[in-house]
């Protein structure tokens, strides 16, 4: 099979201003990926499948990444003047410091798609869109009018990630019920806080249904809810002893 | 009244029967509970297995799977509740004719099991209707799903027809309905019904 920078220059040939980039896997297996842009991926995706010499007829998986928003922060070397008293002289000196900078790179949610060939035999080639943000600009075009088997597993990733895509015949909601607000894969979901009941707590779990209980406390509903506290604190007691 | 065992006994051997309405009624009740036929995940799978010849419920009974509530005397939640299907097995159960049983099988039906913290699955269907028999395991064997209904044919078989803890559908003040969990934003509203499970005290 042909690697990806030739893929990418046999789609620059036929698609002239495609904008496909490569994102490199530094990992063993170098699964490298191609990130078309939003704008060109239909085309695209059309020239993979009919090209006859990579026929990728078949979209195994298409799967959702959520990149939440990341601070960054960076080392910068900054020159600035100051004064100085050298052996009873003021002068102006020159100094270079590391100044530690932060900002906030803003996160996005991702397509990515995993396609073989049938017809030759080989695959997978892996390719990806990127939108522009998490909030408002969420809108990919679907690849669905292109493989069929885009359909269901587009609007699972619509369901968990809130990728709208376009040109979808059906987008609905697969795992998760209509009227149902969030997107329970993205990464700053936060869940129902059923934690009342957690027999056998640990953990995660553990903190979860402490802070559950201080809430119930805090508010004065605590019908039935003291004997589950004592419950979870005996546990932690229970636990630091044995440690 | 019951009957002395022991002359029981004697009188049968003199050709004599004697039992009481409340025996016998129970004796016809316990030996024909017929399950709603539905299965929700991997555990249905050992419930099949359960009702075929090598385990053969038809032993017991309950061999009759029936595809509408209206027949069914037993509903087996055999398998993950998901919340988004909560709503429709409690309207199942609202649809079933009394007197009606349920066997909690498996470790989802209990308290949501290996998936109890997932976004999408119910932690115990006992949250929303009455649960007569639990069974632990991921899948139970078909052996526990037997001694699970075993011990719905003692329980069934113990219950007196009068007194305050006669069954639920000979008591004319006892809720008969279930309210449906509603979907809502963000979870199944209310979490829980309060009639039918208050949250249970840890003993350590
Ligand atoms: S308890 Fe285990 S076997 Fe049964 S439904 Fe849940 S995951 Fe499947």
């Amino acid at each position: 099979m042909k690697t990806v920078e030739e893929i990418r220059a046999a789609i620059e040939a036929a698609l002239p201003g495609a904008g496909v980039e490569i994102v490199s896997n530094p990992s063993v297996s170098g699964q490298h990926s191609l990130r078309l842009r939003p704008s060109h991926a239909v085309a695209v995706a059309k020239f993979l499948r009919d090209d006859a010499e990579l026929a990728l007829d078949f979209l195994s998986n298409a799967t959702g990444v959520d990149w939440p928003d990341k601070e960054v922060t960076e080392k910068v070397k900054v020159t600035r003047t100051v004064r100085k008293t050298v052996d009873g002289v003021e002068q102006d000196a020159e100094e270079t410091v590391e100044e530690a900078r932060k900002r906030v790179e803003p996160g996005c949610l991702e397509a990515v798609y995993h396609l073989f060939s049938v017809a030759r035999g080989h695959g997978p080639v892996v390719i990806r869109m990127k939108t522009v943000n998490r909030t408002d600009q969420v809108e990919l075009p679907s690849l669905t009018p292109v493989w069929r088997s885009a359909e269901f597993q587009e609007r699972e990733i619509f369901d968990l990630y809130g990728i709208v895509f376009s040109g979808h015949p059906d987008l609905r909601r697969l795992l998760m019920w209509e009227g149902f607000k969030d997107h329970p894969m993205r990464r700053d979901y936060v869940e129902p806080d059923d934690f009342e009941y957690e027999p056998t707590a640990h953990d995660e779990v553990l903190k979860r249904a402490v802070a559950h209980q201080a809430k119930q406390e805090a508010a004065g509903t605590v019908a039935g809810a003291a004997g589950v506290g004592s419950g979870v604190a005996a546990g932690r007691e229970g636990k630091g002893a044995g440690a | 009244m019951a009957v002395d065992e022991g002359l029981k006994i004697e009188l049968g051997k003199q050709g004599v029967l004697v039992t009481t309405i409340e025996e016998l009624y129970n004796w016809g009740r316990k030996n024909s509970v017929w399950p709603m036929q539905f299965g929700l995940a991997c555990c249905a799978i050992e419930m099949i297995a359960t009702t075929m010849a090598r385990y053969d419920l038809a032993r017991f009974g309950a061999e009759v799977f029936r595809p509408s509530p209206r027949q069914a005397d037993l509903m087996i939640i055999s398998g993950t509740v998901t919340k988004k299907m909560a709503p429709q097995v409690v309207r199942l159960y609202n649809q079933m004719a009394e007197p009606r049983y349920v066997i909690a099988m498996g470790a989802c039906a209990i308290s949501g099991g290996p998936f109890k913290e997932g976004y999408n699955v119910l932690k115990g269907i006992d949250r929303y209707i009455p649960v007569d028999v639990h069974i632990p395991g991921c899948p139970p064997r078909p052996e526990a799903l037997i001694q699970a209904f075993m011990l719905l044919q003692k329980k069934i078989d113990g219950q007196h027809l009068t007194g305050p803890d006669r069954p639920r559908f000979l008591d004319a003040e006892a809720q008969g309905e279930f309210p449906v969990p509603v979907q809502g934003e963000h979870d199944l509203e209310p979490a829980s019904n309060p009639g039918v499970w208050t949250v249970p005290v840890v003993i350590r």
